[in-house]
């Protein structure tokens, strides 16, 4: 297909349809209602479902009955309506059930507001619901990229019977780029020996997340974190700029990511070496390039639009090897990439000490300035 | 499959009672005088009788009927707490020829769930409801339901439901009624074996209703709870009658003119 002009929110409803999107069940929430709007013309166009839940609780449950059909089902909402899909999202972990979700986040907590956030990474890669589980987490930086990962999304949901979270915001949601859909392709829901589907000639099957005895929830842990596991070996995936020769290293994912980039090419036009790593799957962490960016880096510097969540997940990577800076704009402020480039400067200029809390001394200065 | 053995001596003409072939061969985990059983029993005769059970999907509950799906001979999902509506529409909505029911209880369907109940109806989503009404929250130990009676003791209303305070019992068909996506709705009772044909006649017209695609169909049938009322069995079935149906009155409260058709 040829590039098109095409708005975030739609382009990733748009791919979701590409993908064989078989079911969609969602709840009006600023930033990401043009998935809804889009998908409530185009699925019932193609014969495909789709339902305005009466709210997000119903909305995730929805998907939870069709995922247990093997249909290829997704809801979308934004931060607040993503926790309240909390409860269903463990449920859906607890039966071990493919599903996907696009959170479009805005800033937070509570009611918050409606700009650009990042500030629901712990809730989409620590689980965010309850009990012991991980999802797969994509974070697309452009338009293109949230085609691309809400295609991927509904393969890996799939392939290892898990929850795929397209993790992005309120800014790429709404912004208009150039991008190419993927092929149609066809429905087809995927026949295991697990889905419900009141079929005769069969014994009878039972999807639940209910192990009444402990030893047997013990089981089922294990086994879901040995998934998780497999899904570490094989599913991290990155975007690396400038690493071959950078001095200091930048972390960013989505749209910070792409902020830090332009910052990054200015820096180099000044003589800085930096580089940028920018996460595609924060959950699985891309924690081994880190490791070995460890070795021959002199510091990293962490961008986000939060106070500092992936940052955790970095440090634990770096182990204190080497300074690690922090720079966010939490509340739905995103960084201009002159902030990001005085970061970048400060950090090549300063000679920087192992610090253990980098939060700590980036709230001063970001106090300190106002 | 369990398939029945039939002793020599008994021929077929004699046969007036058995296990329905939608029945697994377990052992019951309710308590002795629960009319949940009679509920099943209901729904697993009006399987085999209409021959929909491997084309059907139950939506279990979270209460006492949490493992109903270890009696039925079909195929089952379980639900969160009050959500069995939300889920047996996604399951309704990409297999819309498969017969999809959630049998629920007042916590489950009147209390946390309400909301999806409601908006079911209103949908017209093509599923049956089995609504259980015992006017009590059974699996948590007794507790006040939205459907317990004025007056009524438990272990969280232990000076008896004062109305001031917590409010007055949902008459939930009464409400589902008012939908227009509701096709059919009635209340019926398991206290005595007069009420449990009617209630049977109920439930096989609740499915009928969904095998013709005439919208929402509940049936709520009002149910004992010996252990947490603290009364024996047979009281109990003596208690539904004094005390449930002055509130909850049995009765047909929606009955569509497409569902009378097919009635009739």
């Amino acid at each position: 297909m040829a590039k098109e002009l095409i708005k975030g929110n739609v382009a990733m409803a748009e791919a979701a349809i590409c993908a064989g999107l078989e079911a969609y069940f969602g709840y009006p929430i600023t930033p990401q209602t043009e998935i809804l709007e889009h998908l409530s013309a185009r699925m019932p166009q193609l014969g495909r479902a789709f339902v305005q839940a009466e709210s997000e609780v119903a909305a995730v449950n929805m998907v939870y009955g069709a995922a247990c059909t093997g249909a290829r089902v997704m809801s979308s909402s934004s931060s607040p309506g993503i926790s309240l899909m909390m409860e269903g999202i463990s449920y859906i972990a607890g039966t071990e059930l493919p599903a996907v979700f696009i959170n479009v986040m805005r800033g937070g907590p509570g009611l918050g507001n409606i700009a650009p956030a990042q500030s629901d990474y712990h809730q989409a890669v620590r689980g965010g619901g309850h009990g012991d589980y991980q999802s797969i987490v994509l974070a697309p930086a452009s338009v293109q990229e949230g085609i691309d990962l809400t295609v991927l999304a509904f393969d890996l949901a799939e392939k290892y019977r898990s929850i795929a979270i397209v993790l992005t915001d309120g800014s790429m949601g709404q912004m208009m780029e150039p991008a190419e859909l993927p092929e149609m392709r066809p429905v087809k829901r995927q026949q295991t020996d697990w889905m419900v589907s009141g079929t005769p000639g069969r014994p009878r099957r039972t999807l639940s997340s209910i192990y009444l005895e402990p030893i047997y929830e013990e089981k089922a842990n294990l086994r879901m974190f040995k998934n998780w596991q497999t899904i570490c070996a094989n599913e991290v995936r990155y975007k690396e700029y400038f690493l071959d020769d950078a001095e200091f290293v930048i972390i960013g994912f989505g749209t910070s990511g792409r902020v830090a980039l332009s910052a990054v090419r200015a820096a180099r036009a000044q003589g800085i070496k930096v580089g940028l790593l920018r996460p595609i799957t924060v959950s699985p962490f891309p924690t081994q390039i880190i490791e070995e960016l460890t070795a021959r880096t002199e510091a990293f510097l962490v961008v986000e639009m939060n106070t500092g969540q992936m940052l955790e997940d970095v440090q634990l990577a770096v182990r204190g090897r080497v300074p690690v800076e922090f720079y966010g704009r939490p509340g739905g402020v995103v960084p201009f990439s002159d902030d990001i480039l005085n970061e970048i400067k400060r950090i090549s200029a300063t000679k920087l000490k192992v610090d253990t809390n980098p939060r700590a001394s980036w709230l001063e200065r970001a106090l300190a300035t106002g | 499959m369990v398939t029945l053995t039939k002793p020599d001596f008994v021929n077929e003409e004699t046969i007036v009672y058995c296990r329905p072939q939608a029945f697994n061969d377990v052992t019951t985990h309710y308590c002795p005088g629960c009319t949940h059983g009679v509920a099943h029993r209901l729904i697993a005769e009006t399987l085999d009788e209409m021959g929909l059970a491997e084309k059907t999907i139950g939506v279990a509950p979270v209460g006492c009927s949490v493992f109903i799906y270890n009696y039925f001979e079909t195929d089952f999902v379980e639900a969160a707490h009050g959500r069995a509506p939300a889920m047996a529409t996604g399951i309704k909505r990409v297999l819309p020829d498969r017969i999809v029911f959630t049998y629920q209880g007042d916590g489950d369907a009147v209390s946390i769930g309400m909301a999806e109940m409601m908006h079911a109806a209103a949908r017209g989503e093509n599923i049956t409801v089995i609504f259980v009404n015992n006017a009590i929250y059974g699996m948590t130990g007794g507790q006040m339901a939205p459907t317990s009676l004025p007056g009524m003791k438990t272990t969280s209303s232990p000076l008896g439901r004062d109305v001031e305070l917590q409010g007055y019992p949902i008459r939930m068909s009464e409400m589902i009624a008012q939908m227009d996506g509701a096709g059919y709705v009635v209340r019926r009772s398991l206290h005595d074996p007069k009420n449990i044909r009617m209630a049977k006649k109920a439930i096989r017209t609740a499915f009928e209703v969904q095998v013709h695609g005439l919208g929402f169909a509940m049936v709520e049938l009002l149910s004992t709870c010996p252990t947490n009322w603290g009364i024996n069995p047979v009281d109990s079935l003596k208690w539904v009658e004094d005390h449930m149906l002055p509130t909850f009155p049995l009765g047909d409260f929606k009955i569509s003119a497409e569902v009378a058709g097919i009635k009739s």
